[in-house]
C-alpha cells in the first residue's frame, strides 16, 4: 500500500461511463453486507442500516433533466444510504447519525410556507400547491459541507427564482431571509442553547435568484426524508452546506443583511455569505481540502481538492465580483 | 474483591478489556461498519478514548484511597500506558487521514491552529509519562522525581479537555465536554481536598509534601 500519496492533482472529472448506475451500486454495497465478515457483520451491518429505514419507503418524487448550467455534474453518486444518515440538522441532535434516528417525528403534513416581507404578493403555499409551482427538474449537485466533507447528491427541484418572480418583490427587497421550523414538540433540540431557534438563513437577492439556487423537494428520485429537510428545503451549491436551510417555513423579503442562525452563533467561524472557499480558513481547520464520502479507497482515499465557489465559478463568480472574499467570508 | 485485583489473570482480564475499544475500531475500519465518514469516526473515537483512559487512571488513587483497595494500584501504570495508546492512535489518525502523512503540512497545522496545538501539547507531555512507567526508571529518578514528573497528567488532563472544549467550541455543542470536564474536576479536586486534610492531621516531616499520587 501507497503510504505517502503526493497531493490530489485537481479535480478529475469522471467519464459518463464511470458513474454507477443506483442499482448496481446497492446490490455492489448488498454483496459487500453480505461478505462482511459470517455473522457479526452481517449483524453489525443491518444495526447500521436501521435507520434509513425507520421512515418506510417515501413517495417517489421525478423530475425532467435539469438544463441549467452547472446542474449536471458527472461525477459519482454518494450512496443514498450514506446521504441519508450523515447529517447535520441540529434540531434532531448534534451527532451527524442523530438526524436519521430521531427525524421520523417530524410532521411534514399539513405544511405551509409563508411568503412575506417587500413583496407585491405575499402568500401562504400549502406544500402541495408548492410542488406544482413550477416543472421538478433533477439537478446534480456537490455540497460541501464547511466540516470538510463532500458529497454529491440528485436533488428533484426547481429554481428558488420561479417563487420569487411569482411574489414580485419590490424594489427595496435587497435580501432574503429563510426561517425554518422550529417545533419543540417534534424537535427534541430546540430549545437547547447551541443555537438562536429558529435556525434562520438568508442570501443576497442575486443569490436567491441565480437559476443554480434551488427550492429541493427531493432527492434521489424521492421526496425528502426527514433527516434531509423533509418537506422543502434549499440548495445552494457553491455555499457550505449549513447556508442550505431544510424544513423551510418562511420566506421573507427584507431590506437589510438578515441575522443567520450560524453567524450569531459563532460570527467569527461562519459569515453571512460563506461561499465554499480553499483560501479562506475556518479558524480551526483549513477548507484547502475535503473528504469526499463513500470514496473509493474508503479510509485510505486521499483528500480532494476543495474549488473556489465548490466548482461552481463559471457560473457563479460574476456574483462576487470585486468583493474581498476573505474580508466577506 | 481485593483476592480478585490480585489474581494472577486480574491483569490479563483488564488489558484485554482495555484493548476491546481499539479492535472494535479496528474490526469497523475493516468491516466499512463506521458509518458514511470512516476517518473523521476513527479521529473521534480515538481521541474519545485517550480522554476516558486519562479519566480512569486519574480515577485509581481517589478509588483506591476511598474503597481501601490498595490492590488497585497494580492497574495504574497498565491503563496510563492504555491512555498513551489511544493518544498515538489519535495522533496517527489524524496524521495519516486528515493530513496524509504530510509532515510539513501537519507542522503548519500544529503552528497555526491553537486546538491542534494544545491537543499536540498534551501528546508530547503524555510521551515523557509513558517512557518512564517502568521500574527501573522510578530507582533511576527517584520516587520523588519520579511523582513530580508524573503529576504532568494533571495539565495533561487539563490541556487534553480545552483541546475537545475548543474542537466543539465552533457549534456550541459543550454537553459531553462538559461531563468530562466534571469527572476530571471531581477527580482532581478530590485530590486536593486529601492534600489538605492529611496536611491537616499530620504535619509533614521534613517539609516534604504529603504524597498523595
Amino acid at each position: 500500500m501507497l503510504l505517502l500519496r503526493p497531493r490530489d492533482p485537481g479535480f478529475v472529472h469522471p467519464r459518463a461511463s464511470e458513474i454507477t448506475p443506483r442499482a448496481v451500486y446497492e446490490g455492489r454495497r448488498d454483496l459487500l453486507r453480505l461478505l462482511a465478515g459470517g455473522a457479526a457483520g452481517a449483524a453489525l451491518a443491518s444495526w447500521a442500516g436501521r435507520e434509513a429505514l425507520a421512515q418506510g419507503k417515501l413517495a417517489p418524487l421525478k423530475g425532467a433533466k435539469s438544463a441549467v448550467a452547472g446542474a449536471q455534474t458527472m461525477e459519482k453518486l454518494t450512496d443514498v444510504k450514506d446521504a441519508t444518515t450523515y447529517n447535520n440538522f441540529y434540531e434532531f441532535g448534534t451527532d451527524k447519525s442523530d438526524p436519521a434516528k430521531n427525524a421520523h417525528t417530524l410532521k411534514t403534513r399539513p405544511w405551509t410556507v409563508e411568503v412575506e416581507g417587500l413583496v407585491k404578493k405575499p402568500g401562504r403555499y400549502d406544500i402541495d400547491e408548492l410542488l406544482k409551482l413550477a416543472a421538478q427538474e433533477e439537478r446534480i449537485y456537490r455540497l460541501r459541507c464547511v466540516e470538510g466533507w463532500s458529497m454529491v447528491i440528485p436533488w428533484v427541484g426547481y429554481s428558488l427564482s420561479e417563487l420569487i418572480r411569482r411574489a414580485e418583490p419590490l424594489g427595496s427587497a435587497k435580501y432574503v431571509e429563510f426561517v425554518t421550523l422550529a417545533d419543540p414538540k417534534t424537535m427534541p433540540y430546540v430549545g437547547s442553547r447551541i443555537l438562536d431557534w429558529p435556525y434562520t438563513e438568508g442570501l443576497r437577492m442575486d443569490e436567491a435568484m441565480h437559476p443554480l439556487t434551488l427550492l429541493a423537494f427531493g432527492m434521489y428520485g424521492e421526496v425528502l426524508p426527514n433527516q434531509n429537510g423533509a418537506p422543502v428545503r434549499l440548495v445552494v451549491p457553491w455555499k457550505y452546506g449549513f447556508k442550505s436551510a431544510k424544513s423551510i417555513v418562511k420566506i421573507r423579503f427584507v431590506e437589510k443583511e438578515p441575522g443567520t442562525a450560524w453567524n450569531k452563533a459563532a460570527a467569527n467561524e461562519y459569515g453571512f455569505y460563506s461561499n465554499v472557499n480553499p483560501d479562506v480558513d475556518h479558524p480551526r481547520w483549513s477548507q484547502a481540502t475535503e473528504r469526499r464520502i463513500g470514496e473509493p479507497g474508503g479510509l485510505f482515499a486521499k483528500r480532494r481538492k476543495t474549488l473556489l465557489f465548490n466548482g461552481y465559478e463559471a457560473q457563479v463568480g460574476q456574483l462576487y465580483a470585486g468583493m474581498d472574499l476573505k474580508k466577506y467570508y | 474483591m481485593r483476592r480478585l485485583l490480585l489474581h494472577p489473570a486480574a491483569k490479563p482480564l483488564v488489558f484485554a478489556a482495555c484493548l476491546l475499544p481499539f479492535a472494535w475500531l479496528a474490526y469497523g475500519a475493516f468491516a466499512d461498519a463506521l458509518g458514511a465518514n470512516p476517518a473523521e469516526a476513527l479521529v473521534r473515537a480515538t481521541g474519545d478514548w485517550t480522554l476516558r483512559f486519562i479519566c480512569i487512571v486519574l480515577a485509581v488513587t481517589p478509588l483506591r484511597t476511598l474503597t481501601r483497595m490498595p490492590q488497585l494500584a497494580r492497574f495504574r501504570r497498565m491503563l496510563g500506558l492504555f491512555a498513551y495508546f489511544y493518544v498515538v492512535l489519535h495522533l496517527l489518525a489524524y496524521a495519516w487521514f486528515d493530513m496524509g502523512f504530510e509532515v510539513e503540512e501537519i507542522a503548519r497545522d500544529i503552528g497555526k491552529r491553537p486546538f491542534i496545538l494544545v491537543g499536540f501539547t498534551a501528546f508530547v507531555l503524555l510521551t515523557p509519562l509513558a517512557a518512564t512507567s517502568f521500574n527501573r526508571a522510578i530507582k533511576a529518578l527517584g520516587a520523588r522525581r519520579w511523582q513530580l514528573l508524573h503529576r504532568l497528567v494533571y495539565l495533561i488532563a487539563g490541556l487534553g479537555l480545552l483541546h475537545f472544549f475548543w474542537m466543539r467550541a465552533g457549534k456550541n455543542d459543550f454537553g459531553e465536554v462538559a461531563v468530562y470536564a466534571a469527572i476530571v474536576a471531581v477527580l482532581l479536586g478530590w485530590r486536593i481536598w486529601n492534600a489538605a486534610r492529611s496536611a491537616r492531621l499530620q504535619r509533614p516531616r521534613n517539609g516534604r509534601l504529603p504524597l498523595s499520587g
